[in-house]
């Protein structure tokens, strides 16, 4: 077994859980925008326990990918391209995302926000799906070539792991989102968030178990389907405390769940990084998919010092914003009057006295 | 249009749209960081305003940066899988640490800033800008890494067909990216400074217009007062001083950008002389610099192109340092490319169609041409442009012309310009390869990528063409919905970045404002404490 290929295979695995944990409730949370909130209130005040963070959050997947470039190249490869249309969704769902984050209250009028509230809800749904679909699917093979191109077409990559994948992802972040909105709000929505999680969480991970479990059936090992078992432990854990209100507790469990899910997921399939479903002997590895031993040399020092480091300074970020976020924190709305045109409305009410605002 | 085609398109659309934002968050997020060093120096009002109001044009803009550059990572591995295999083991290492040491850095202390005006005490609140800040420029930097070893490949030996990493200090210290670098980041400095100038020349202009300043008998502006939210005299000082900083940003941009692209140039001449051969359509070995060349310059035979107007000597200067040493053209450089690099592309299934034709190793002169000359043409009218609003403006007086206000706003255009006219000469330059090869390193100049090859073999044209249009679609809606809110919050003035100057009551708002300064920072027991100081 090499030992670097082995380490870089680990390091992406806690690179897509570190972004299925930190990213997962901020895509539920936007989703939720339209699920959930009732009223703009309540939408701002989802948005803002996710505003300072979510970008962030966000860099994990840009970093997942990153480093799965440089530690195996062939698997980045083989999996961006065979999965050309779906990720193609997944990036314009992030665009849409991102700027709707940044520009819905930049204009003060219904219109604009409802678009952009959609944009938020759908944008959130489509990335998770995706992502989900996409890790579902290098977990359980692609149709790859000798060349580790995908054959069959554009749409050769679906099969059914990737709708386990696509709404396990979703149905965690939903959940997961509403244990975090029960931590960080206070007022209605925390206890309607706390409610929903209750209700919800039970049926809410079943897709994701669903693939674990699947996986474990193609690959699996004794220890791994040992962390299924943990990650069952975990949500039936998060339910009671969530029903108890030790809110942090349950968004610590359910957080745990998706650790599990992904160290059950990975676990099973390494060595393989993607199977190929054409011929076993095509199927990309460890071994036939990594960068040499002086790349991943370099890349290891590199994230041992910094990744211990974004973890501390994003640590630091939660603390700083700690605060429970409620209606009555939320500023009101600045519909400002831009200067410019102001200067035209005063200059009117001033020379037309018959103007009932004069 | 084939699959390379349009793959092709979609990385120059994607990548030429994506380094519209980019340039300007790095120029205005230094230029903003500085003036909020200046507000917690002296506690001068002004640079509050003026961090405010400049920072939150930097947000709506930063934004789009981040949307749009998630598109250029995910791009190589969709589009250019044979591209990430070949370079895979050298090139994603410098993307990674991108994406690790530098973007996380840039989201995670840029959330900070924008939610922590009151979480955070003044002193921390400020480092986390600047470390924002600092954290693009490693940004800059790392990108800048990986493409100048498409550029001049180093540091790396051939094995099995591949290049792999040997010696990683000579691929992050490349000469390539290290006159890139601050090349890249003069011209963002650029960029920043003409939006600056033109948006506090029109501000200036249009106090004038609207009777608030005044231009006295003796040639003296009184500078006046409106009741409106933050037209009081203090905005003038907000706009002069903003219209200033933007001048001579502009003019060191312009400096720095001209001392590095001449390195640059010398570099290039060495590493991609047909590039250079090319960005002066130069047909034949001379010393002169073409101002002005005639002819088909996308013709297969370059003797058609004649040199009009030449200036003898420059050429030489541009590529040796002194007026007379040769600098080779195209037609004695395709003989050594020739010789080199073969006459056909390999008989391989990865060529797809385009296996076993004949090579073009001349780039396509007009943009070649073009490019070069419009990249520094833009930058010289932008940097004598900033010269004269200096000039012009030194007595504190913008003139009443419309017409000249007009030209300071589209003036905020030119800099975009050269830097879009740069990274297409100098990538398009660098045709038929993806990666070039590097005449210096002996043994392993056979370090090299044809385009043609490079393309994802499994991916269809219409997968590809899909993609193009969507992308394209969204990337235009995109660009008008951030132009109409710079528009607005321009327009807005700077209590559209600062409501608290709407609801401030008196004749005095700006000592308010100032002494309201003097106590911010930790947490007080301040009644206005339990709103977020910034919400979405």
């Amino acid at each position: 077994m090499e030992l670097l290929p082995t380490i870089w295979f680990v390091a992406i695995a806690v690179l897509w859980t570190g972004y299925l944990f930190l990213e997962g409730f901020d895509l539920g949370v936007g989703m939720l925008m339209k699920l959930f909130a009732r009223n703009n209130t309540d939408r701002r005040v989802l948005l803002n326990t996710i505003g300072p963070v979510w970008d962030g959050n966000e860099v994990w997947l840009l970093t997942a990918a990153g480093a799965t470039f440089a530690a195996f190249p062939l698997w980045y490869a083989s999996l961006f391209s065979a999965l050309y249309l779906p990720l193609l969704c997944v990036l314009v769902a992030l665009i849409f995302r991102a700027v709707a984050f940044e520009y819905r209250g930049k204009v003060d009028t219904e219109r604009w926000r409802t678009t952009w509230d959609w944009a938020i809800a759908i944008g959130s749904f489509v990335a998770a799906f995706g992502i989900g679909a996409a890790l579902a699917l290098t977990t359980t093979g692609l149709p790859l070539d000798a060349n580790g191109d995908r054959s069959g077409g554009p749409f050769a990559w679906f099969s059914g792991y990737a709708l386990l994948g696509g709404f396990g992802v979703v149905a965690f972040a939903l959940v997961h989102a509403l244990a975090f909105l029960a931590l960080k709000t206070d007022g209605g929505v925390r206890l309607r968030a706390r409610r929903w999680f209750v209700r919800l969480v039970p049926v809410a991970v079943l897709p994701m178990l669903a693939w674990m479990v699947a996986v474990q059936f193609l690959s699996g090992k004794a220890w791994t389907w040992a962390i299924v078992v943990a990650g069952v432990v975990s949500v039936v854990l998060a339910w009671q405390w969530a029903r108890n209100g030790s809110e942090g507790r349950a968004f610590a469990a359910i957080g745990a769940f998706v650790v599990c899910a992904t160290a059950s997921i990975f676990g099973a399939a390494f060595p393989v990084v993607i199977p190929s479903t054409m011929d076993p002997a095509f199927s990309l590895t460890i071994s036939n998919a990594s960068s040499s031993d002086y790349t991943l040399g370099l890349m290891s020092i590199v994230a041992a010092v910094g990744l211990p480091l974004v973890i501390a300074y994003q640590a630091w970020t939660y603390w700083v914003f700690r605060r429970r976020v409620s209606a009555a924190h939320i500023p009101e709305a600045h519909g400002f009057l831009p200067a410019i045109a102001a200067k035209v409305l005063v200059a009117k009410e001033n020379t037309n006295p018959s103007n009932p605002g004069a | 249009m084939d699959a390379l085609e349009i793959a092709r398109w979609q990385f120059g659309i994607t990548t030429v749209y994506h380094f519209m934002m980019v340039p300007l968050t790095i120029g205005l997020g230094l230029v903003v960081a500085v003036i909020q060093t200046l507000w917690y120096r002296t506690g001068k009002p002004e640079y509050l305003r003026m961090t405010k109001f400049w920072g939150k044009l930097f947000l709506i803009n930063f934004i789009m940066g981040v949307a749009t550059g998630i598109v250029q990572e995910f791009q190589f591995g969709m589009a250019w899988s044979e591209y990430s295999r070949f370079v895979g083991d050298v090139f994603g290492a410098p993307l990674a640490l991108e994406a690790l040491l530098a973007f996380f850095v840039e989201s995670t202390f840029l959330g900070l800033w924008i939610f922590g005006w009151k979480q955070l005490k003044r002193g921390v609140h400020l480092a986390c800008l600047w470390i924002a800040v600092i954290g693009s420029v490693f940004s800059a930097y790392f990108i800048i890494v990986a493409n100048s070893w498409m550029q001049h490949p180093v540091g790396v030996e051939m094995v099995d067909g591949r290049p792999v990493m040997t010696d990683a200090w000579a691929v992050f210290t490349n000469n390539t990216a290290l006159v890139a670098v601050p090349h890249t980041l003069f011209g963002a400095l650029g960029v920043a400074g003409a939006f600056l100038l033109g948006i506090a020349w029109y501000h200036l202009w249009r106090r004038r217009h609207d009777g608030i300043d005044v231009v006295g008998a003796d040639g003296r502006l009184v500078v006046g007062e409106a009741d409106i939210p933050g037209r009081d005299k203090g905005d003038y000082t907000v706009w002069m001083r903003s219209l200033r900083i933007g001048a001579v940003v502009a003019m060191i941009s312009f400096a720095g950008t001209a001392l590095t692209g001449d390195l640059q140039g010398k570099l290039m001449f060495e590493q991609q002389p047909m590039k250079m051969a090319a960005a002066e359509a130069a047909c034949h070995d001379g010393t002169g610099f073409s101002v002005l060349s005639v002819g088909n310059l996308g013709a297969k035979n370059c003797d058609d192109i004649v040199a009009v107007i030449e200036v003898p000597g420059i050429l030489s200067f541009l590529a040796k340092g002194d007026f007379t040493t040769e600098v080779k053209g195209v037609n004695s450089l395709l003989g050594e490319y020739k010789e080199k690099y073969g006459t056909h592309l390999p008989d391989n299934p990865l060529y797809g169609d385009r296996a076993g034709q004949e090579i073009q190793y001349v780039p396509v002169m007009e943009v070649t041409y073009w490019g070069f000359r419009m990249m520094i043409g833009f930058g010289g009218v932008a940097a004598l442009a900033a010269l004269v609003a200096l000039w012009v403006t030194r007595k504190g007086v913008v003139p009443g012309s419309k017409w000249l206000m007009r030209l300071a706003v589209f003036g905020i255009l030119a800099p975009f310009g050269a830097n879009a006219a740069g990274w297409i000469f100098t990538e398009m330059g660098r045709q038929p390869f993806v990666v070039a090869p590097n005449p210096d390193m002996n043994g392993i100049d056979q370090v090299f990528m044809f385009t043609a090859a490079a393309v994802s073999p499994g991916v269809s044209a219409g997968e590809l063409m899909t993609s193009l249009v969507v992308l394209t679609a969204i990337y235009a809606v995109l660009l008008v919905v951030e132009v109409k809110l710079l528009v607005k919050y321009v327009r807005g003035g700077v209590a559209s970045a600062m409501p608290e100057l709407a609801h401030a009551k008196g004749e005095h708002r700006v000592k308010d404002e100032a002494s309201d300064n003097n106590d911010d920072g930790a947490p007080g027991p301040d009644k206005a404490d339990d709103v977020l100081a910034f919400a979405y």
